[in-house]
């Protein structure tokens, strides 16, 4: 995942405070110095680099001592709270125009994401504010781009309009515009050829597209792996088009997002969203400061709550946690609960979301290959009715059994067997409010650095799922009495 | 001898000399690499076999060597060919392995019509101008920029005389060449494009020069904006150093290698004026490039027989698609037979995308349905290739992000039916960069290469970099060579990438200054 490496590094810079009572200013000076080139490795601009680590510093020495935080921990918070401020405070929402249409749009470098991404943020759109979208096909000149934004449009059932290769992008437009007005469409995307920011007459053809839609929002359409570039890029366009925001694509790859810190901290324009993935749903509202827990290892419960909320069906789950408290979880839920995590998106991103995993000594080579799923999935699926419902009764010759249908070996069927007996014992405990299990398996005692800051951030998640969890309570007891 | 003190000694020229040498540099820079390398690394050869005549004849810094190749210039081509090297032309490594090779001229009898044809070329350019004949060289050897200046100041008479060395060496040398590298063909047909393209194609050589212009200025400015603020050495010293190298994209570990050793050298050889330091770090730069690259082959190997396959390989949106088809059309261009396989099943539009390409350059596509195995896609192509006895083909891959394990394991299974097919195929998996990419380019170049055994690199859009330092952070760091390289949108802006001239570029204003 994104930023996997930045974090590694920046641990690693801090681990030396950790064990000292007293911070020292060569300590101090060391500790910054990695810190800086954690950053300019993560390809963060380097004048960014350098303001960050002079006010980290400035701070730092002035910083009076807290209670109950040693000073690492007192620089983590600094650093934490420096990061958010980089990326800009909070998340920003889109404009939107007072009368429909609102128009958006996109402009970047060629192979950026543009039109991918068009498609992704009309879908959420779809999906979140029921919007009626029309995406306008501006691009002329890469082979079959018009095909591409065509498709984009079907898979997602969204209208395009074109008007073939032939036309002024201008007119395309202009005409657009009107069809979108005649139509009532409530948004309008125009998604552009990409053009680098030095290429004066393309820039041109933007400006013009821009004085003939007026659109409310230009976002600037950024990979996420671009370099020491980024910053020109941006900047490039900004001074053109002012640019009132910008997306940051392919996150989900193992860049270490320089980009991501550099573009708000040197344009001044916001992250609004960023992109995660090859499915259309692969979109996500930009948090900058949930962006820095994770780029320090602290998780991220805030985006995994939310993701599990919106995917989990209310009542399901409330049956789900009855099933749990009752200690009557079945394999019939564990593939419920499979699908619904699936949902979610890619396992290993999920966990490194919850605190303490993401840079936890245990987790360090757990990479799950999808295919793993796909196994337990096949053994499920080769059980009898009555052994989903029933996991006691597998006895020897019922796993052999399993094992040959599946086509995994009897070994696995065991191991498959043994964690879900386990997962179901610690999930019963958890209904409970009990997360003594859960904190040692976590590695609460062997987490090293931040140990307690995890353990922090762990307690803080423990106390609002209880609290949800009584308001659940509450308003399935009302039901259950109406 | 150091690549940096064999540069410096070609910047150590006169400024005007210098200027002059630039102005043909870059023109014949383009033609010269457009046509086959046997037939510019022979021309070169024999032309710095002319420029040491001249130097000679300037007595500038004649060495003993030098005179006796000149004076026995009619003598037999072993004796003067050990001796060219070991003066000043050496740095070329087109030129280098031409006289490596003529050494053993004996040996390869064939190419009589190679002789005639390079004779009548090089007698061609002894009556018109010497100097540009020596410019051509320049082209390919950065030595003979060195040898061009001093014919510049030298008297025509002296100039002549060692075009008519050169006249027999060429003739001699051409062979020898030709069957260096037997692998790229028609080099003796070559020729005659050769001293046509050198007037013809000024424009393209423009575009090149104008495309990377960029890069250069910016390269060169950043470094000589950091020495002209250099007050004295100390860790904030460093640290600006650091942020400067970065900044100019060289890449985290060499700039850190850079400055841990440059911390070093001040120890060790109490540098401390600005010139010291400044000669310290462009030495490190160059010598790093030089010695990371030794062995390097940018060109294109292709199949002595049947089908030759390149594989395309790369993230999403590096560019491709766009990449294969600017070369398929320079392949058509050459009169090949090409296919493309359009395995690109994932992505909307992809296949339409090399679809267009194909009527453009009008040359034959296979494709699947969307959604359908990229495998099998590539299957019925590499059969179609060994059927109907197509010359290359290229395969399109979708774009994918080095760490999903399942898309890795996908292209693996595409290269896995190529070579079933065809035992030595891919003969070329070509790594498709985005000049743009910052680090993130190091990772992809490892994980790709784990699945797929990467044997180049096409670095796309750097036109669109101000920072030319990313092609010696390729090298230093990926170790893989960079063989085209992307200059712009149109058709031809597809060029083939040659290092040395490129690294002139990049160091030209550092060094003179």
């Amino acid at each position: 995942m994104a930023f996997e490496g930045l974090t590694e590094r920046l641990q690693k810079a801090m681990t030396n405070l950790r064990r000292k009572g007293k911070v020292s200013e060569s300590d101090l000076r060391q500790t910054m110095r990695e810190i800086r080139l954690a950053l300019l490795e993560a390809d963060v601009n380097f004048t960014v680099v350098k303001d960050f680590v002079k006010t980290v510093r400035e701070r730092a020495l002035g910083a009076k001592v807290l209670e109950g935080l040693n000073p690492a921990q007192q620089i983590v918070k600094i650093v934490n709270e420096e990061l958010t401020k980089t990326m800009g405070e909070t998340a920003v929402p889109l404009n939107k125009s007072p009368k429909i249409p609102t128009v958006i749009m996109m402009a970047g470098l060629q192979g950026a994401g543009k039109t991918t991404t068009v498609g992704k943020l009309a879908l959420k759109l779809k999906n979140e504010q029921k919007a009626r979208p029309l995406m306008i096909a501006a691009d002329v000149y890469r082979p079959a781009a018009i095909e591409q934004l065509q498709q984009v449009g079907q898979q997602i059932d969204v209208p395009v309009f074109e008007l073939g290769t032939d036309v002024d992008p201008v007119e395309i437009v202009r005409q657009g515009m009107q069809q979108a007005q005649e139509n009532h469409n409530d948004y309008v995307f125009i998604d552009t050829a990409g053009r680098l920011q030095i290429d004066e007459q393309l820039m041109n053809e933007l400006a013009n597209i821009k004085d003939v839609a007026h659109p409310d929002e230009i976002l600037l359409v950024i990979d996420a792996m671009t370099g020491q570039n980024a910053v020109n890029t941006a900047e490039g366009f900004d001074t053109k088009l002012d640019v009132t925001g910008v997306i940051l694509t392919k996150l989900d790859g193992d860049t270490r997002g320089g980009a991501a810190l550099s573009i708000r901290a040197v344009t001044g324009k916001p992250i609004k969203f960023i992109g995660q993935g090859e499915k259309m749903t692969d979109l996500d509202v930009f948090h900058p400061d949930r962006m820095a827990d994770r780029i320090l290892g602290m998780g991220d419960m805030m985006t995994l709550i939310e993701k599990a909320q919106k995917q989990f069906d209310e009542k399901q789950a409330e049956e789900m946690n009855l099933k749990i408290q009752e200690n009557t979880f079945d394999f019939n839920d564990f593939i419920d609960q499979l699908d619904q995590v699936d949902k979610m998106g890619n396992m290993e991103d999920i966990m490194k979301m919850i605190p303490g995993v993401a840079n936890n000594p245990a987790m360090k080579n757990f990479t799950m290959d999808p295919k793993d799923i796909a196994h337990v999935r096949a053994i499920v699926y080769s059980m009898t009715k009555q052994e989903k419902a029933d996991p006691d009764i597998l006895n020897p010759s019922r796993r052999r059994r399993i094992a040959a249908g599946s086509g995994r070996p009897i070994h696995e069927v065991n191991r498959m067997i043994k964690q879900f007996n386990q997962t179901k014992k610690m999930m019963n405990q958890m209904s409970k409010g009990n997360f003594a299990g859960m904190e040692g398996l976590m590695g609460g005692n062997g987490g090293g650095f931040g140990g307690k800051m995890q353990q922090m951030a762990m307690k803080r998640m423990v106390r609002q799922t209880k609290k949800k969890k009584k308001k659940k309570l509450a308003k399935a007891l009302r039901r259950r009495k109406r | 001898m150091g690549l940096f003190s064999r540069l410096k000694k070609v910047f150590s020229l006169p400024e005007s000399a210098a200027s002059q040498a630039e102005e043909p540099t870059s023109q014949v820079a383009t033609s010269a690499a457009t046509t086959s390398t046997a037939a510019t690394s022979a021309t070169s050869a024999a032309t710095s076999v002319a420029a040491t005549g001249s130097d000679q004849a300037t007595s500038a810094t004649p060495t003993s060597a030098v005179q006796t190749s000149t004076a026995s210039a009619s003598a037999s081509l072993a004796e003067s060919a050990p001796a060219v090297s070991a003066t000043s032309a050496a740095i070329s490594e087109a030129s280098a392995e031409s006289l490596a090779s003529s050494s053993t001229v004996d040996a390869s009898a064939a190419g009589i019509e190679a002789d005639h044809s390079a004779q009548s070329e090089a007698a061609d350019q002894d009556q018109s101008e010497a100097p540009l004949t020596a410019s051509e060289a320049v082209a390919r050897s950065l030595a003979a920029i060195r040898a061009q200046a001093a014919s510049a100041d030298a008297e025509p008479v002296a100039a002549s005389t060692a075009a008519t060395t050169e006249t027999d060496t060429a003739a001699e040398k051409q062979p020898a060449a030709t069957s260096e590298t037997g692998v790229v063909e028609a080099p003796v047909e070559s020729t005659a494009p050769a001293s046509e393209g050198a007037s013809a194609e000024p424009t393209e050589a423009e575009r090149y020069d104008e495309g990377l212009k960029k890069s250069r200025k910016t390269f060169g400015d950043r470094i000589n904006a950091f020495l002209a603020n250099f007050r004295h050495v100390d860790e904030s010293f460093f640290d600006e150093l650091e942020d400067t190298l970065i900044e100019s994209d060289v890449g985290y570990e060499t700039a850190m290698r850079i400055s841990d050793e440059l911390r070093d050298e001040v120890k060790l050889k109490n540098a401390k004026s600005k010139k010291d330091i400044s000669s310290v770090i462009v030495e490190k730069l160059v010598d790093m490039y030089g010695e990371a690259g030794e062995g390097e082959d940018n060109s294109i190997y292709l199949a002595a027989q049947g089908p030759t396959v390149i594989l395309f390989v790369g993230v999403n949106g590096a560019g491709k698609t766009t990449t294969i088809g600017k070369m398929a059309n320079m392949y058509k261009q050459q009169g090949k037979k090409v296919l493309l396989a359009a395995c690109d099943t994932f992505r909307a539009g992809a296949i339409q995308q090399l679809q267009v390409w194909g009527e453009r350059d009008g040359v034959d596509v296979v494709a699947g349905a969307e959604r359908s195995d990229p495998a099998s896609v590539c299957f019925d192509a590499v059969k179609k290739a060994k059927a109907e006895d197509y010359d290359i083909l290229f395969v399109d891959t979708a774009g994918r992000l080095q760490n999903k394990v399942n898309l890795m394991n996908e292209l693996e299974k595409i290269k896995r039916v190529i070579t079933r097919e065809i035992p030595a195929a891919p003969h070329e998996v070509l790594l498709v960069l985005d000049a743009t990419t910052g680090q993130n380019a190091l990772n992809q170049a490892k994980i790709f290469k784990q699945s797929t055994d990467v044997s180049g690199i096409v670095l796309t859009k750097l036109d669109g970099t101000a920072r030319g330092g990313i092609v010696l952070a390729i090298r230093n760091e990926l170790h893989l060579a960079v063989k085209y390289v992307g200059l712009g949108e149109k058709v031809t802006d597809l060029r083939p990438f040659n290092a040395n001239d490129f690294v002139y570029g990049l160091f030209k204003d550092v060094i003179t200054a």
